[in-house]
Formats: C-alpha cells, sequence, structure tokens
C-alpha cells in the first residue's frame, strides 16, 4: 500500500477529466486560481516595485504602481553600505557567515536524522518508540523554552571538553560551544530533529520488506543496509530534507542572534539590524532590497526543485 | 521485525543489551535530543518556574505558586493566550480549507499547475521576519492598501488591521496564511494524488456529485494526511513569535501581544526568569492537553511492531 | 585544577612584561545616527592605543540586545565589553562574579574626585567595589518643539508644558500633530516619567519611585499627572510611528509640534543640521520644573580567563572617562559629561541649559536606579497600554499603577 501511494503520487493527478475546455466550471477553477495566485504574489511584486524606487517616489505613495525611474540605489545600499552602528558593510557581512552556518548544519542534521528514521523504520529495538514519540512532542515545545537551559547546556559541555582535553594536553586552549560555530550547528541539529526525522522514518517504512529481508540474508548489516539498499533509493526524501533545512537554518534568527557573536552573524540578523537601523526616516526601499537579498538563496531554491520538493512531500509525509 | 532475532553470526545469543547493537549506538544522538534535551530542559524549566529567579537561575529560592498567581493576574498574559487562542483556531481552520480547497483545484487536471503550484508554495521558503515585514508594508495605512484604494476615488476605504488594537491579530494573521497555506496544501495534493482512481470510478459509476465524492469520500481517506498537515500547522501556531516582533512588535499598544513573546521578554527584559518560566510552562501544558488525547487515539489502540 | 592556576599566573607573568594588542569586542545597541556618531569616538580612540575595537552593535533597543548579551555571559562567551544601562540590571550579575572588578582602575585614575554626580559611581558600586565605567548623563526630562511646526500653525513657540497644550489646537487645526511618539514601550513609560516629575513635583515622585509608596501614586498630584497624560495621550493620537527616532524626525521636519524625549534626542537634530534656539527648542522639565535624572550609559566588563584581554579591557575602561574622549563622545550623542572638570566649550544650547541645571544640582536619580527591572517592565507594560487604548480612563490607570508600586521590589 505504501509502495502504492508513493508510485500513485509521481503518476499525476487522479481527479475527474474535465469535459470541454472553456466549460463553467473551469471559468471558475481558472479564475479562481488567477485570484489566488494575486493574493500569493502580490508581496513579492509590492516588494520588488519598492525595492526599485527612490525614497521621495516611495513616500508619494502608491506601493502598486511600478517605479517611474528605476534606481538600483538601494540594492547596493542595502548590500554593502548600509551600516549598523560603525559597521557600514551592509548584508556582504552576513552572507558568508550564513553559506558557513549552512553547509555543515544542513549535512550533518541530515545525516543524523537520517540514520535515526532508518533505526527506527527498520531496527526498533526496545523502547525506540518511546524516544520516538519523546521527539515528536519536542517539536512542539517553544523554543523560547528551551534557550535558556541550552545555554547553559552549551556551557557545561564545553566545560567538559576543555577538561578532557586537557587531560592529554596541558596547554589546550579552552573549548567553547557557546557562541562558536560548532555550538550553532548542534542546535539546529537538534531543533531540526523531530521533523526530519519523522520524515525519513515514514520513507524508510514504505520501502518493501522483501528488500530489507534480502539484504539480510546475504548478510548485511546495519550500515551495510543503509549504505548500500537505503541511501541510493531514498533520493526524493533527501531532497525534501535538504530543502526543509536549507529554508529553515537559512532564515533562522532566534538562534543565529543567541548563540553566535557579531563577526559570525548570519544574513538574517544583519537583515533585523539594518531594517532596525533607523536613521531618521525609515528607508522602505532598502529595506524592501535587503529583505529581498536575504529571501534569494531559500526563493532561487524553491524555484528551481519545487518538482522535486512536491514528490519527495508525497513520498515521506503522506503515509502518518 | 522478526530478521534482527537472528542478528549475531555466532550460535551464542548475545546478551539484551548488545543486541541490535549498531541500531542503538546510531540512535544516541536521538536519545540523547529526546531525553537530555526535550526532557531535560523542560523538567529543569518546570522546576524553575516555582522559583523567584529574576536574572540568573535560583534554584534555592522556592516560591511555590506565587510566579502562577501573578501571570494570571496580568492583563497582558491574558491577552496573548486570546490572541494566541484566535490565530490558533484561524490559522487552523483556514490553512485546512484553503490548502484543502486549492489542492483540490489543482487536482483537476488543469494546465500550468507547476507554475501555480511553485507561487502559492514559495511564502513559505521565506522568513517570518520577512513576511512581517512585507506585510507591514502593505498594510501600512499612510502608504498601502488603505492609500492606494483611497487614491482610486473609494475616499472613505478603511483598512487599517495594524493600526486598530481590535483586528489588529488578524492582520497578522493574513500574513501568517500567505505564507504557510501553501505547505499545507502541497501535502494534501500528495495525499489526494495518493487516492486509488477506482474511487474515482465508482463514484461516478454511481452518479455522486463531485463535491460529495470530496467531502464524504475523499476526505475520510486522507486521514494520515491531515494528522501530519495538523502536527505541522499546529506545532507552529504555539511558536508564533518572529511574525508579530516583525510587523507590529506586539502593537498597537499590547493588542497583538502573544504568549512567546511574553515569556522571551520576562526571562531577559524584565529579568524575571521564573514569571517567564511559569509562562512557558503554561504554553507546555496547552500543548499537552491538546497532544495527548490525539497520542492516545493516534498510538493507544493499536500496538504494532 | 592545581595546573591550571599555575598555568594562569604563568602567563599572567608573561602579559606583564610584553604588552600585545587585544581585539575588544564591544556590544551596544547604538545604532540610530547620532548614536552611531558617538561611538565611533570610542572607536577611533580605542583604535589609537595598540588594541583594536570590534563593534558588536545589535539594533533595535536594550530589549532586543540585553538577551543576546547575557545569554553570552551566562554561556561562558562573554565580549570584552558591554555597554548596560547602570543601575539594577547587572546586579546580579555581579554577585555571581561574571563581571569584572575595576576598582583598581578607579583608584589609579580617581574617578572617586572626577565622577559628578557622585551618583554614578555609586550605581556601578557593590559592596564597596567598582564594577562600571559611567560614561555620559543622560537625562529623560526634556521636550523638543519645532520652530517651523509652530510659524505654519502661525503661533508662538511655548516656554512651558501648559502654553503647549494651549498651543495644541492650533498645531491640529493646521494639519499638524501636536505631540510625536514612538510606540516602543519604554519611550510610553518615559513620556510618563517626566510629567511625573514636572507635573507632580520631585517630592511626589521620589515618594513613588523611590519609597515605592502606593498612597502616593493615588494623592491628588498624581491625579494630574495622570489627567495631563491622557490629554497628551489625545495629542498623540494621529503619531503612528514606531521608533523614538522616527518620532524625532517628524519633530525634525515640522510635522509634529513636539516631543517628549530624553537628551538623546538632540544628536539626531545635529545629524539633520539643525541649530538649537532657532530651528528648534528644548525645554528641562517641560518648562514646569527643571531638575533633570542622571540616569545614563555605562559599559561593564565581563571577567575573561585571559590576563591580556583583562588588561586591555582596564585600559578601555580608563579611556572611556578621559577628558578628550568624553568630550568627543558627548558632545556627538548630546549627553552630558560625566566629569565636571572638563571644558565644554562646544556645547549649544540644549546642553548648556543642561549643565547648568546638573551644576546647581537639581537632580535626581534615574527610575533604572531606584526600581527592579521586573517592576519597570510591569509599569512599561501598562503605560504601553494606556497610551494606546483611549478606552483606559485616568483613573483605571492610576489605580493599576498603585498596584504596581505596591508589590514592587
Amino acid at each position: 500500500m505504501a509502495d502504492a501511494t508513493v508510485n500513485a503520487a509521481m503518476t499525476g493527478p487522479r481527479g475527474p477529466k474535465p469535459k470541454k475546455a472553456f466549460s463553467s466550471t473551469n471559468i471558475i477553477i481558472y479564475g479562481t486560481l488567477l485570484v489566488v495566485c494575486m493574493y500569493y504574489l502580490l508581496p513579492l511584486y509590492v516588494m520588488i516595485v519598492t525595492s526599485l524606487k527612490g525614497m521621495p517616489e516611495v513616500r508619494l505613495g502608491n506601493i502598486f504602481a511600478p517605479p517611474v525611474e528605476v534606481t538600483f540605489e538601494p540594492w547596493v545600499k542595502a548590500w554593502s553600505e548600509a551600516c549598523t552602528g560603525i559597521n557600514c558593510e551592509g548584508l556582504s557581512r552576513g552572507f558568508s557567515n550564513s553559506v558557513w552556518i549552512l553547509i555543515p548544519s544542513v549535512i550533518i542534521s541530515i545525516a543524523i536524522a537520517s540514520v535515526n528514521g532508518y533505526a527506527l523504520a527498520n531496527w526498533r529495538f526496545k523502547g525506540s518508540e518511546v524516544f520516538f514519540t519523546i521527539l515528536i512532542f519536542g517539536a512542539f515545545i517553544p523554543y523560547q523554552v528551551m534557550i535558556y537551559p541550552i545555554v547553559i547546556l552549551l556551557r557545561e559541555s564545553g566545560d567538559g571538553i576543555t577538561w578532557f582535553l586537557r587531560i592529554f594536553n596541558e596547554d589546550a586552549s579552552a573549548f567553547r560551544l557557546m557562541g562558536s560555530l560548532s555550538g550553532l550547528v548542534i542546535v539546529h541539529t537538534i531543533f531540526g530533529m523531530p521533523i526530519l526525522t519523522l520524515l525519513f522514518r515514514n520513507y524508510f517504512t514504505s520501502v518493501p520488506e522483501e528488500l530489507f529481508k534480502a539484504a539480510r540474508v546475504d548478510g548485511a548489516g546495519f550500515w551495510g543496509i543503509y549504505f548500500r539498499i537505503m541511501l541510493p533509493m531514498s533520493l526524493p526524501i533527501f531532497v525534501v530534507a535538504m530543502i526543509l533545512q536549507v529554508t529553515g537554518i537559512w532564515n533562522d534568527f532566534l538562534f543565529g542572534v543567541i548563540y553566535t557573536k557579531p563577526e559570525t552573524y548570519p544574513m538574517t540578523v544583519q537583515l533585523n539590524n539594518i531594517v532596525n537601523s533607523v536613521q531618521g526616516v525609515k528607508e522602505y526601499n532598502v529595506n524592501m532590497a535587503a529583505t529581498l537579498l536575504t529571501g534569494l538563496v531559500p526563493l532561487v531554491i524553491y524555484f528551481a526543485s519545487g518538482k522535486l520538493f512536491v514528490r519527495g512531500i508525497a513520498a515521506g509525509a503522506v503515509k502518518g | 521485525m522478526a530478521v534482527t532475532d537472528t542478528g549475531g553470526a555466532g550460535a551464542k545469543r548475545p546478551s539484551r543489551l548488545f543486541r541490535n547493537m549498531s541500531a542503538k549506538i546510531a540512535s544516541i544522538p536521538m536519545i540523547f535530543t529526546a531525553v537530555v534535551v526535550f526532557i531535560g530542559c523542560t523538567i529543569w524549566t518546570i522546576y524553575h518556574s516555582f522559583t523567584r529567579s529574576r536574572l540568573l537561575p535560583a534554584p534555592e529560592k522556592w516560591v511555590g505558586l506565587d510566579n502562577y498567581e501573578r501571570l494570571w493576574g496580568e492583563n497582558r498574559w491574558l491577552i496573548s493566550i486570546e490572541n494566541l487562542a484566535i490565530y490558533g483556531a484561524c490559522s487552523l481552520i483556514l490553512s485546512l480549507t484553503i490548502g484543502f480547497v486549492l489542492a483540490a483545484l489543482l487536482d483537476r487536471k488543469i494546465r500550468f499547475e507547476n507554475t501555480i503550484r511553485t507561487i502559492i508554495l514559495y511564502p513559505f521558503a521565506l522568513s517570518f521576519v520577512v513576511t512581517g515585514l512585507a506585510w507591514q508594508w502593505i498594510l501600512n495605512p499612510s502608504l498601502g492598501l488603505q492609500n492606494v484604494v483611497r487614491q482610486w476615488g473609494w475616499e472613505s476605504f478603511t483598512f487599517d488591521p495594524l493600526n486598530n488594537p481590535e483586528i489588529v491579530i488578524f492582520g497578522i494573521l493574513i500574513a501568517g496564511i500567505w505564507q504557510g497555506s501553501g505547505f499545507v496544501m502541497v501535502l494534501l495534493l500528495a495525499g489526494m494524488r495518493g487516492i486509488d482512481e477506482d474511487i474515482w470510478k465508482a463514484s461516478r459509476v454511481e452518479g455522486i456529485p463531485t463535491w460529495k465524492t470530496y467531502i464524504f469520500i475523499v476526505i475520510p481517506m486522507m486521514r494520515p494526511v491531515f494528522v501530519t498537515a495538523l502536527v505541522i500547522i499546529s506545532s507552529g501556531i504555539i511558536k508564533v513569535y518572529d511574525l508579530v516582533v516583525a510587523q507590529t512588535s506586539g502593537g498597537p499598544g499590547i493588542a497583538s501581544e502573544v504568549p512567546a513573546k511574553y515569556v522571551i521578554e520576562k526571562m531577559f527584559q524584565a529579568q524575571n526568569l521564573g514569571l517567564g518560566f511559569a509562562a512557558s510552562t503554561m504554553m507546555l501544558l496547552s500543548v499537552l492537553v491538546v497532544l495527548i488525547p490525539w497520542a492516545y487515539l493516534e498510538f493507544g489502540g493499536k500496538k504494532n511492531g | 585544577m592545581k595546573l591550571t592556576t599555575k598555568l594562569l599566573s604563568a602567563s599572567a607573568i608573561v602579559a606583564a612584561s610584553s604588552v600585545s594588542a587585544v581585539e575588544l569586542e564591544v556590544t551596544h545597541w547604538w545604532t540610530s545616527g547620532g548614536e552611531a556618531a558617538a561611538v565611533s569616538e570610542f572607536a577611533k580612540a580605542f583604535d589609537a592605543t595598540e588594541h583594536t575595537w570590534v563593534d558588536g552593535a545589535i539594533a533595535g533597543s536594550g530589549g532586543t540586545a540585553r538577551p543576546i548579551i547575557i545569554s553570552r555571559i551566562l554561556g561562558g562567551d562573554p565580549m570584552g565589553a558591554t555597554q548596560l544601562n547602570h543601575g539594577r540590571q547587572a546586579e546580579e550579575l555581579i554577585e555571581a562574579g561574571l563581571l569584572l572588578d575595576l576598582t583598581d582602575v578607579a583608584e589609579a585614575e580617581g574617578w572617586k574626585d572626577i565622577v559628578n554626580p557622585s551618583s554614578l559611581l555609586d550605581s556601578c558600586t557593590v559592596d564597596g567595589r567598582i564594577y562600571c565605567a559611567p560614561v555620559n548623563i543622560h537625562s529623560w526630562q526634556w521636550i523638543w518643539l519645532s520652530h517651523q511646526a509652530y510659524a505654519d500653525a502661525g503661533t508662538d513657540v511655548p516656554t512651558n508644558w501648559d502654553e503647549f497644550v494651549a498651543s495644541a489646537p492650533a498645531l491640529e487645526a493646521a494639519g499638524k500633530i501636536p505631540l510625536a511618539m514612538g510606540q516602543q514601550p519604554w519611550q510610553s513609560s518615559g513620556a510618563f516619567g517626566v510629567m511625573a516629575v514636572a507635573i507632580a513635583g520631585v517630592d511626589a515622585w521620589s515618594q513613588v519611585t523611590v519609597d515605592k509608596n502606593p498612597d502616593a501614586v493615588m494623592g491628588p498630584e498624581y491625579t494630574k499627572v495622570f489627567e495631563a497624560a491622557a490629554n497628551a495621550r489625545a495629542f498623540a493620537a494621529n503619531s503612528n510611528v514606531q521608533d523614538w527616532n522616527q518620532a524625532t524626525n517628524l519633530v525634525i521636519t515640522g510635522q509634529a509640534g513636539a516631543q517628549i524625549m530624553g537628551d538623546w534626542a538632540q544628536g539626531e537634530f545635529q545629524v539633520a543640521g539643525q541649530v538649537a534656539g532657532e530651528d528648534y527648542t528644548c525645554l528641562p522639565g517641560l518648562g514646569v520644573n527643571e531638575v533633570i535624572s542622571t540616569g545614563g550609559d555605562a559599559f561593564y566588563f565581563p571577567v575573561q580567563d585571559d590576563p591580556e584581554v583583562e588588561a586591555a579591557q582596564k585600559e578601555l575602561a580608563a579611556l572611556l572617562l578621559s577628558p578628550e574622549v568624553q568630550v568627543a563622545f558627548n558632545l556627538a550623542k548630546g549627553s552630558l559629561p560625566i566629569r565636571g572638570d572638563i571644558d565644554l566649550m562646544a556645547a549649544n544650547d540644549c546642553m548648556k541649559k543642561g549643565l547648568e541645571i546638573l551644576a546647581a544640582g537639581n537632580i535626581l536619580p534615574d527610575g533604572n536606579q531606584t526600581l527592579s527591572p521586573d517592576t519597570s517592565a510591569q509599569l512599561e507594560d501598562l503605560m504601553v497600554e494606556f497610551w494606546n487604548d483611549p478606552s483606559i480612563t485616568a483613573a483605571d490607570a492610576q489605580q493599576r499603577y498603585a498596584d504596581i508600586i505596591a508589590s514592587a521590589d
């Protein structure tokens, strides 16, 4: 049945075939969809239009009107000139930081969650379901509840590692998880775990059991089956996980601001700094340009891989 | 999973603890997260909600229920709870309804399906901060939508949800739905595609109208997908914070405050950790009230392996 | 553990013999035009030594910045130095031993003799030790009036609160917002505080804020304050900006008649190229009661386990209070210097008014120093509700204010 779900999802629409091209039903359907698309596109349109206007034109005020005079000044300013305090480097400062946070966080969180999901689906042990249930409950805990204890947890683990390192090397410098990139990667891995594990578990459960059994008979173990059988056939779910994590981590503000420091602030924190550093009047055009720049990476990923994402969702999330 | 029992290569059965060892080792990160982070931090937080912790945790200053008494006496908390209830109920119903209707429309073998689906889904890629700012801009009464409609000649047109305390939460809802409904649509669409074509054939043979087929046959069959969607939407609702901060900062006045914002501000700004922890414990409790019956229905009945 | 100590003392000796450059990260929330100009004076001065100032500006307000600052100190990843309002906010961090003891710097530099008023140093002092370096005096008790707005309305610029109230209808008739108000909570509660000092008088104010006497809140003096605030609320009804400097900008551009704001607004007028007395007028104590509060900003230095960093921290602390830096910083920021022995010839009209009041000793402690952050936050909540919701009557607000004061700690 699970397999059927996956395959069915790949084959396309299942609804009844419309009879004529211009039936009244069709007009209603396309009409509704047109209005819906306008609602969804409106903010993007407004952001783009505003970001291309000069401040006097913005103040004159029709937010829907296309710019009379197109200017890229706001984009330049947002990227490289906007000031926070005495730093006037704009968003560019945060871009590479975001990339360096993103890459290890995405790889590690997905690696761990996929192995978890695999163990939960195919190698259940006593208590594994209990831990999984707790994990799902964890998805509902407001992050704010965890911030404080995690600060303490990171500090203590950092101290623990320092102590451990100094057993071997007395001169080892203090190891800090708090405020370091590795600390942030751990935090992203922890908070990405519930949803990702759920997705992978559901996906691996739908893999036909015969495949698994055959591999066992051939003498393959836990890791052997994972790498040789499960990995090659789970591209769609890895794509979904990747898209979810890339957008989630790229868009994160709360962890980025609390668990890092100014040199390593991600782009969203820079965005907030730029938007909230009002010098005189609010420069809506610069704010919108900065906003679009920050959203560019996840947007490109979505527009480029929308179809894969939908397919992966069908494969992973549908079976409850 | 009888397979796992034939595990070890040798004839001697390994002890229980070592059976399935790789899987257990591989699950250590998950077990750590579940037990130490989620359970541990939750207990830590609940314990400290009974203490008079100010800027730093003070486990020795036990005050019993004082923090809870003050919490429920505060107007701002009550408004936060009320807002969350309105926002939560509306966003749950609207996301599911809009998501389902859109999915049903897209499922009717229409043209440009991919384009339309991408358009509906893209807001999900944006951060709440971006969403909040964009809608704040559109709903700005002197420069945004209201102004434009007035310029068109409808002088008395008033639409200023972000500046009107009575309806500000709906202004936030517009942005929240805009961002989240596309994902719900994709989930439900995937579920719809999973339904056997024979069902449709049968209902056509029987002469059941399309809308009836959707409501009485398709929806019940899509229960698991709805559950997944419900879990994802509601876990997002309780955490709503960034959106409010970006769009209204809780204003006008305190009209759009939400519990998550209350918690973080009490903890760090008012330097009253105890009160913040009490508020977050209440948030947890409300999550449990919703989740436990669901988990019981979902897992309690069947005990399969 | 013994080894670590040995190691530390060994490296301390090394540090003492060779001065090495340290990059010191400094967090603060000074991001508006005038503020950024002021903070760059600090950075310039510190970069002129062998060390480097790494700027850690966090935009928003103290409310956004404080969680970040505090969680980093608690998490064992402290910055080199950080802005915090002095007063009761840092008390617990000091008790937990997380902030550097600056007593030796203070003694070497003679802070006791130069810091004026001495209450500034007192609020840095816990159990006789000094933990922070005060950098300026900020007073809330100012109203800023736009000459252009009054010219457009065809009336004279008011010289006190009562005249302002009388002039409000004329401003409204000319399409101006009489009173500009931002929406951030601290602005609502700050403006109310200013009105309380000016209208109820210092005695009633200190009974409430220092002695925490709820009966004083219900007294006739405060009744007048709440009524005046309800009036002011109506004047500010059309001012729908968020940030304080957006509100100041309304005054600068003549769209609004006045704003009640602390002397940091001065920096914005300066950046906009306006001249005190010609383009705008400032009235201390709303022109009714010329006293100023002596809150201000201070820098704290979280404890670091690196003696080189500690030396640099102490160097910075001394630098912040040095005469040249004080002059440059405060001129840009529009605040008053914390030492009375320097010459502020370059100061403009408004700063001179402030200096005179300071010299005359008409000062009161800042609310931050007498109320706990918890109580302040409750009052902020009440005030932001009051300013934004016309259905809350002055009497309701008064009663709730009294309740909060009654349970204050």
